[in-house]
């Protein structure tokens, strides 16, 4: 008797979002990206979809990287202070499917830039890029409010995900999204509840569902990354049972994070039995995206061109022809 | 919970003067407020007023589906009625109701298996309705024997254990007979077929038939019930569905549960 692999039958399916906009769709990308969709959890085949593959953004900074290893500075090498170069260099060579570009250089207790010099930021890498952006501000919420009305109108109509919306600050780029047609990064602390609380509250402003990504604040291998993948499936779990306010595509931040553990930045002198420092940091930041990636997570966030390249494969192996 | 809105049957007033007068807007608005307020499937019963109710059963599965593609319950004890309605329903059909005696089951369950459609069954049979859990379980066992010699897929059968009104004298164990046999139906079969119930017959007569009726279907719900045919329009008991939903772990808390079940 045949083997019948058993399936679940699900009523939901995750939304579908585009991010990015072409000349003929009143942005000016080159190249847009499509992510969720799925019918499935991540990556079962022989039950159902998963339609459009996971994607890699590259973070770009309007500053330069600052106390990274030697390792990863040297990655990108003379780019690093020039997000326009820097953006570049990430798509040209290191082939990203988007940019996530960050302000932290706006955030009052550091430069504290102001809005107008990270306009100038934003206007070099719409240029500089054909690929779809994440614009994110600086975690402030007063400074945010007054940032990112600005970077929103200065990308009017690219159709880019905004970063982040909060349980208590969500109204600012709710209206942002909806006056320059962008889409919204709604944010959680690791809490599904606090999660559809946040999808209810940029729905009640009219941001529509299908508009919305969902990002739990998640951390790196070994700093609670199992509890992420936990809320992760539950999420994927309802939404395919057909809560709707809990069915949108996930993004995660997986360089940033990877990149404050001391397992992915000590140097070989400190830790000789870790073994070489450059092939750790990017392996520790590979690893944690693998594992997101089975999590559910849509839209992977990442720093090094080497784990980009390890995770972009294990995306083809996966979603591809053979998989 | 699988919500079956009850609204759109003939034994409602405005309901009934609306199918003798054709007046698809009295329909149509009805459909589409109980799928807006959370209705899986319209129960569609003609009622005793039409005349030639096969052609009522056709105008008011064609009246619902120009406004609606929600599956319909074809409701009538006449077997061409029936037939008639799950022919224009489509394939989502469902077909409610057959009691549970050998004779009609061996009309009802033939239907399903033609259609490939779901089918509610009473615990009820020639001699009336049981006693206790134990002679609803007996009926519920001949169901299931007659699905699978029909080859109907068990989870396309819904067990109705069949609620009498609480005030009639001497009936007052019904609530809980039933409440056991829900339990019990889960058992019966692996996977079991599913479990829904009439509900509003609890309150009939009552002078509290709101807050009965959502009393007994969360009493209902906690036993595993999956399925009623129920008021979508009743807000309180649509809350209590949902938070039932919710303490069952059938769906993720959050400050706005209730709002977010709607969106």
């Amino acid at each position: 008797m045949a083997f019948e692999m058993p399936t679940e039958r699900w009523s939901g399916k995750l939304n579908t979002v585009t991010i990015g906009a072409t000349s003929a769709q009143g942005g000016t990308r080159t190249s847009t990206v499509t992510v969720g969709g799925e019918t499935t959890l991540p990556f079962l085949k022989f039950e159902g979809e998963t339609p459009n593959p996971p994607v890699v953004a590259m973070e770009v900074l309007d500053m330069p990287l600052t106390d990274v290893p030697p390792g990863l500075a040297a990655a990108y090498g003379d780019v690093v202070g020039d997000p326009a170069a820097w953006a570049k260099k990430c798509v040209d060579e290191y082939a990203a499917d988007m940019i996530c570009l960050r302000f932290a250089g706006a955030n009052p207790e550091g430069a504290d830039k102001s809005p107008e010099e990270c306009r100038a930021v934003l206007q070099a890498v719409l240029q500089a890029v054909g690929v779809p952006l994440v614009i994110w501000g600086c975690g402030n919420f007063e400074k945010d409010n007054n940032l990112i009305p600005v970077l929103s109108q200065a990308a009017a109509g690219e159709r880019c995900l905004l970063g982040s919306a909060v349980q208590d600050n969500y109204k600012t780029i709710a209206a942002c999204s909806l006056a320059d047609g962008h889409l919204v990064i709604s944010e959680a602390p690791l809490d599904i509840q606090i999660q559809k609380q946040v999808n209810i509250l940029l729905t009640d402003m009219g941001v529509s569902s299908e508009n919305i990504i969902m990002y739990q604040t998640t951390g790196g291998l070994g700093y609670g990354v199992e509890y992420a993948y936990s809320i992760m499936e539950r999420t994927r779990l309802a939404a395919l049972s057909g809560d709707k306010m809990m069915s949108m595509p996930m993004i995660a931040v997986v360089g940033s994070e990877c990149w404050k553990t001391k397992e992915a930045r000590l140097s070989e002198e400190v830790a000789p039995e870790w073994g070489e420092a450059a092939v750790r940091g990017p392996i520790w930041e590979a690893t944690t995206a693998n594992l997101f990636l089975h999590g559910g997570t849509d839209i992977l966030v990442m720093w090094h061109p080497q784990a980009v390249a390890q995770v972009k494969e294990t995306i083809a192996q996966l979603t591809g022809e053979g998989a | 919970m699988i919500v079956i809105g009850e609204r759109l049957n003939g034994m409602f007033k405005d309901v009934g003067k609306a199918i003798v007068e054709q007046d698809r807007a009295v329909i149509q608005d009805l459909a589409k407020r109980q799928v807006e307020a959370g209705a899986h499937v319209l129960d569609l019963n003609v009622g005793p007023t039409a005349e030639d109710a096969v052609a009522a059963m056709k105008w008011l599965v064609e009246t619902t589906r120009e406004v609606t593609d929600a599956p319909l319950a074809i409701d009538s004890t006449k077997v061409a009625v029936i037939r008639a309605g799950v022919e224009l329903g489509g394939p989502t059909s469902m077909i409610n109701s057959s009691p549970g005696d050998e004779a009609k089951l061996d009309t009802y369950m033939p239907l399903a298996a033609e259609f490939a459609c779901d089918i509610v069954c009473l615990t009820i049979d020639e001699k009336g309705i049981p006693r206790d859990a134990n002679g609803r379980m007996e009926i519920a066992m001949r169901i299931v024997e007659k699905a699978m010699l029909n080859g109907v897929d068990l989870q396309r059968i819904y067990i109705d254990p069949v609620i009498i009104p609480c005030n009639v004298p001497d009936a007052g164990h019904h609530p809980g007979e039933v409440l056991e046999t829900i339990r019990q139906v889960r058992l019966i079969s692996d996977p079991p077929p599913k479990t829904t119930l009439g509900l509003s017959n609890v309150s009939q007569g009552t002078s509290q038939r709101h807050l009965i009726n959502r009393t007994y279907l969360v009493m209902c719900l906690a036993a595993g019930l999956d399925s009623a045919i129920v008021d979508p329009l009743d807000t309180d008991l649509m809350d209590a569905v949902i938070t039932a939903d919710l303490l069952m772990n059938r769906s993720v808390y959050c400050d706005d549960f209730l709002r977010a079940h709607r969106k």
